[in-house]
């Protein structure tokens, strides 16, 4: 995407949320939505991210608690159902695990480098002491 | 339209206040957003009243402060409404950090500014501390010598500033109490006649159109700031004189009413003249006329429009005297006074030799008396005579105790 010359914005800084008209925004997924580059959508704004949620599908119960919760909307959930999450504006602050009511963890934090993978392999048992 | 058509008289005895307010209910205001502040509380009181009544089609704001009153007109105004407020002294203070949002955000919103001594100590009377406090925050600046500019202003102003090719805020100024609440016969023009002038309101940006949804506010550093603010400046030099120029034509050719960026009076075989704004204009003319007839060669310039500053328009005002007073009312606290300064940078380049002195006055509204003028303008025949300013750079005329002058 070539990025807008410094002379091509508008009087008052104003900044456009998407490319020409839009219709029935609140019908349409995020995906499909004609987003302007001067929104954040179509940046990555997680660069300081320093630890991560992992999604671990397996213990997933679909309640939708973290999709609710997520204060940047990074919960990608379709039909009601939890699908990962948007890696570009997570900024990693662990509110998805706290609010995550399974027994193991359906996401848990880990370092931004860790690999997704082994994590799931090692993901840890069901506590058994709790009740 | 929901609203009820107000019948005036071709003259009505009004203050600059309830112009200004008339004005505000004639051109339709859809926001006001305000916090009382004498002397200017009236014009915010008054548009409340004419809401209140059925004669106007808006809404009024009460805030906790200046500061929300102001934003509580970015708001409105970012979400595409005409919008006005009124303030004044310590309340324009206290909403100063707002008006650099309003202009560098680009919205028309005009502010009545009933000019007010700022504290310490407190005052409640006129002078132009508050004006000059804010000349740097991108607001278009006019000046009204009484009620009847007063409301003619607040027409103009708004004509100006929702250009789509200004889109910048406009204060217009009066002089608290002696403009403000000093009720004179006042010409208006019929509701129809004063919206007609004005016009529609044609929103630009607006966060109500959800069809092109716009974020409005937003944050630059280095890479960008710069640019805006040039741009900010580059309309403000560029754009809005003519545009004012046009208003005033308009403006003539429907009310017989002229208007000038600086308005001379006597100034074309003036040999000294004094430069002032508000209501002291209207004083220094009468002197003017009254030093002709001792057959000294009195004239008399008006700043009607103090942001952007008609520069060339100065220049050519004053480039045949040959003495100049300026009158700043405002303590310049340390330097030369405002008008000074902006005289003194017009004139550098240029070939005149003409004497230019200045002089502070008025702080706390305290009076400009005619004696003042005429001593004012003697002063400046000495210097004419002499061939050199016979005195300080800078003096204070009016105040009690010994002489006071620098510079």
């Amino acid at each position: 995407m070539t990025k807008k010359g410094w002379d091509e914005f508008e009087i008052g800084a104003m900044l456009r949320t998407f490319n020409g008209k839009i219709d029935d925004i609140a019908g349409t997924q995020q995906q499909d939505r004609d987003y302007s580059q001067s929104s954040s959508y179509t940046a990555s704004v997680a660069d300081w991210r320093l630890i991560k949620p992992i999604f671990n599908k397996d213990y997933c119960i679909d309640c939708q608690f973290c999709w609710v919760y997520c204060p940047d909307v990074s919960i990608i959930s379709r039909d009601k159902k939890l699908i990962g999450v948007d890696m570009d504006h997570c900024k990693g602050c662990g509110i998805c695990v706290e609010v995550c009511p399974t027994n193991p963890k359906s996401l848990l934090m880990f370092q931004e480098q860790s690999d997704e993978e082994s994590e799931i392999a090692n993901w840890p048992k069901k506590d058994e002491g709790e009740a | 339209m929901a609203f009820d058509k107000m019948e005036l008289k071709d003259i009505e005895v009004w203050d600059g206040n309830h112009a200004a307010a008339q004005a505000l209910r004639q051109c339709q205001i859809d926001v006001v957003a305000a916090y009382p502040i004498t002397p200017s509380t009236p014009i915010v009181e008054g548009y409340a009243k004419f809401l209140a009544d059925g004669y106007v089609e808006g809404e009024f704001v009460m805030v906790e402060s200046e500061h929300a009153a102001m934003s509580g007109c970015i708001g409105a105004a970012a979400a595409g409404g005409r919008v006005a407020t009124a303030t004044s002294s310590q309340g324009l203070a206290l909403m100063s950090e707002t008006l650099y949002q309003a202009s560098g955000m680009r919205l028309p919103i005009v502010l009545n500014l009933v000019n007010r001594a700022l504290a310490s100590p407190l005052n409640v009377n006129g002078d132009h501390s508050d004006m000059y406090m804010v000349r740097d925050s991108g607001w278009i600046q006019l000046d009204a010598f009484s009620p009847q500019e007063a409301y003619d202003l607040n027409l103009i102003a708004f004509k100006v500033a929702e250009d789509h090719d200004v889109r910048l805020p406009a204060i217009v100024n009066q002089d608290g109490f002696m403009t403000s609440h000093t009720a004179q016969g006042v010409s208006p023009l019929s509701d129809d006649v004063a919206y007609g002038f004005v016009g529609e309101y044609k929103p630009m940006n607006d966060m109500l159109d959800f069809e092109h949804p716009v974020t409005h506010g937003v944050q630059t550093e280095e890479d960008w700031h710069f640019e805006h603010k040039a741009r900010q400046h580059n309309d403000l030099m560029t754009k809005v004189l003519p545009k004012i120029q046009t208003a005033f034509d308009d403006f003539e050719k429907l009310t017989g009413r002229k208007y000038n960026l600086v308005e001379k009076y006597d100034m074309d075989d003036a040999d000294i003249c004094v430069v002032c704004m508000g209501s002291s204009v209207e004083t220094a003319r009468e002197v003017a006329t009254e030093m002709r007839a001792k057959g000294i060669k009195a004239g008399v310039v008006g700043i009607r429009v103090l942001r952007p500053i008609p520069f060339f328009e100065i220049i050519d005002a004053l480039k045949d005297v040959k003495a100049i007073a300026a009158l700043d009312r405002s303590s310049p606290n340390g330097a030369a006074g405002m008008l000074f300064n902006e005289l003194a940078g017009a004139l550098f380049n240029t070939d005149t030799k003409a004497l230019l002195s200045g002089y502070v006055y008025g702080l706390g509204g305290r009076d400009l008396t005619k004696k003042h003028l005429v001593d004012l303008y003697t002063e400046l025949q000495a210097n004419v005579d002499a061939g050199k300013v016979t005195t300080k750079l800078q003096q204070f005329i009016g105040v009690r105790g010994p002489k006071l002058a620098y510079l």
